[in-house]
């Protein structure tokens, strides 16, 4: 007992007990990934005078390949919208099942009050509703989407938090409803040609837009907010939560409900970027942000993970997605590349939870 | 008398036909420390769970400071002023020493954004240091997630969660039951800086020393119910007096024939 009180300051760090932070051992591990492809691009022979994502040959103004890059965070950003919800229910040690046919769902609901009335100057040909339904304001699809989305997250909620379902069946029961909701909604046919105002929510970037957005807003929301705050401990140890006096039930249908939105507003903006609705669409969208919130470090026994590592693991997602077409691969050996990634990416947790006690 | 912090009449629980408390009756003083001892089973968690609203009671009733009281959940009771260290941690791993101590009443800013107010972090990082401080408890850093710690480490965040609050009357619940010879030295100085501020407390230990070190008296449950009520400063009793309370070889004159 004979040091100072100046041991209990927070001032001084042991460097030693103070872990690395997982992002950037994601962040490493895209660059690795894009070193890796970018190597393959120049020494497989077929592969003549391109580059992946830093131009060696002086085509572009600046050294990146911009035009890929685009492409690469275009084709992440709809289920990077679902991901960042997932994360949050998984933070909880939940699970989110349903988020891939509610994207449909919401898609189907969400762009039939966003229906335009006149095609080239004849009648909607896919039009579900009367001209009461057409032309409406873009706030309309977007509100219903979004309630609708609220809804569906408010009974995920309720099961699991009230009544005690295990989130896996709860929202595995949910994911069939879902989908069934998007099949029933127009009798099964798409439901296309949006108003201009509707179109323009998913149109050129905007996915990007809304999906680098909302992770700033969530990241602070996760990580300066009670709410946040509340959301970790109740994964990292629920007891304690409760008896902390946090309303663990109330606060876990909140999470359902924020997660399911975030699914329902990446409904909506898959809808207006592909100006078409259909009842299949966002086929194993849920399982790829589970894929996304895992590689980024997310622990599925809960308490642990990141917005900013989420956002990570789905660049790398989309990265390998890339780089595979980059590199003239098919299809089937993205998926198995894909799916070792996420095998590896649970060994490696792994391996540092061990390692750190 | 205000003198009377705590006191509970005939206080009662039923686990369906399992009657784990009956009829207890108990009182402390100001500044004073009191121990609960018994066997496993004897009522002592129980006891602790209605003080402290965890559980509800079955009947009887708790006055604190005078007041009669009926306790919702653990929050309130810690509203109340009652703070609690459980047998089980209740401590969220992934967070940091600030984190643990603040839980379910952080300091925050923007209150008007509900749910997504702000977390003061300087604040509460302040007010743990001074927390610890007062405690005379000793953690190298207190940003490191509670993971990371040894349990004599968390036991000390968790006791200085109750310090840490100004409170009018602390409950610790085997409060040394896992820890090494070291850090239940550490743990037993900190009882003893509350005792010299004059923080009232309620010790449940199965360690006989420890109590005769620490506490002013101790109070024996033994199948649900007081079945002693020993003023051990007095130097009358004796170790093996308490264990043959505890044993039921013993008990105490005024409780003659309840147990």
């Amino acid at each position: 007992m004979t040091d100072t009180s100046h041991g209990t300051g927070g001032l001084t760090f042991d460097k030693t007990k103070r872990s690395w932070p997982n992002e950037l051992n994601i962040l490493f591990a895209l660059f690795v990934i894009i070193a890796i492809f970018e190597v393959l691009g120049q020494v497989l022979p077929y592969m003549n005078d391109q580059s992946f994502l830093f131009d060696t040959r002086d085509r572009f103004d600046s050294i990146f390949n911009e035009a890929r890059l685009k492409i690469i965070i275009l084709q992440v950003a709809i289920i990077g919208i679902i991901a960042l919800g997932v994360t949050q229910v998984i933070i909880t040690a939940g699970i989110d099942l349903s988020s891939g046919p509610l994207v449909a769902a919401t898609a189907m609901i969400a762009m039939s009050f966003g229906q335009t009335e006149l095609v080239n100057g004849f009648a909607n040909p896919k039009a579900l509703f009367g001209p009461w339904a057409m032309d409406l304001p873009v706030i309309v699809p977007v509100v219903v989407g979004l309630a609708f989305g609220a809804c569906i997250g408010a009974i995920n909620g309720t099961f699991i938090a009230y009544m005690r379902i295990p989130p896996f069946i709860a929202t595995l029961g949910m994911f069939l409803i879902c989908r069934g909701i998007a099949l029933w909604w127009s009798g099964g046919n798409p439901i296309s040609f949006p108003t201009e105002s509707f179109k323009f929510i998913g149109s050129g970037m905007m996915p990007v837009v809304w999906f680098l957005s909302l992770a700033v807003v969530f990241h602070v929301i996760m990580r300066y907010t009670v709410y946040g705050k509340h959301t970790y401990a109740i994964g990292s140890n629920e007891e304690a939560a409760r008896m902390s006096g946090i309303n663990v039930k109330r606060h876990k249908v909140t999470v359902y409900v924020i997660a399911s939105m975030l699914a329902a507003f990446a409904g909506v903006v898959l809808a207006a970027k592909s100006e078409t609705a259909q009842a299949g669409m966002g086929e194993f969208y849920e399982l790829f942000a589970i894929a996304m919130a895992v590689i980024g470090g997310i622990s599925l026994q809960g308490g642990r993970g990141s917005i900013i590592g989420t956002v990570l693991g789905a660049m790398v997602l989309g990265v390998i997605r890339s780089g595979f077409t980059y590199i003239k691969l098919d299809g089937s050996y993205q998926l198995m590349a894909m799916g070792s990634i996420i095998i590896a990416a649970i060994l490696f947790d792994q391996y540092r939870q061990r390692n750190r006690a | 008398m205000s003198d009377i912090i705590l006191k509970t009449e005939n206080l009662t629980k039923h686990y369906g036909g399992v009657h784990a408390l009956v009829d207890a009756n108990f009182e402390m003083k100001k500044g004073e420390h009191v121990a609960i001892m018994g066997d496993n089973g004897a009522g002592k968690s129980t006891f602790v769970r209605q003080i402290t609203g965890v559980e509800q009671r079955t009947s009887g009733k708790v006055s604190l400071y005078g007041d009669e009281v009926h306790f919702a959940g653990p929050l309130d009771a810690r509203e109340a002023g009652i703070e609690t260290v459980f047998q089980t941690l209740a401590l969220a791993d992934d967070l940091d020493v600030p984190d643990n101590l603040f839980l379910g009443r952080e300091k925050t800013k923007f209150d008007w954004l509900g749910p997504f107010r702000f977390l003061d972090y300087k604040a509460m990082r302040q007010a743990t240091m001074e927390g610890l401080e007062r405690t005379g408890v000793k953690i190298p850093n207190i940003r490191n997630t509670i993971q990371n710690m040894s349990g004599g480490q968390r036991q000390c965040v968790a006791i200085a969660r109750t310090a840490t609050f100004a409170s009018r009357l602390t409950i610790m619940d085997e409060p040394t039951a896992a820890l090494g010879v070291q850090e239940t030295a550490q743990v037993e100085n900190i009882i003893r800086t509350l005792k010299e501020a004059g923080e009232p407390l309620i010790l449940v230990s199965h360690n006989m020393r420890q109590v005769f070190d620490l506490v002013d008296r101790i109070v024996v449950f033994r199948r649900g119910r007081i079945c002693a009520n020993l003023d051990i400063k007095s130097g009358d009793y004796t170790g093996e007096d308490v264990v043959s309370y505890i044993t039921g070889a013993k008990t105490g004159a005024e409780y003659e024939g309840v147990a």
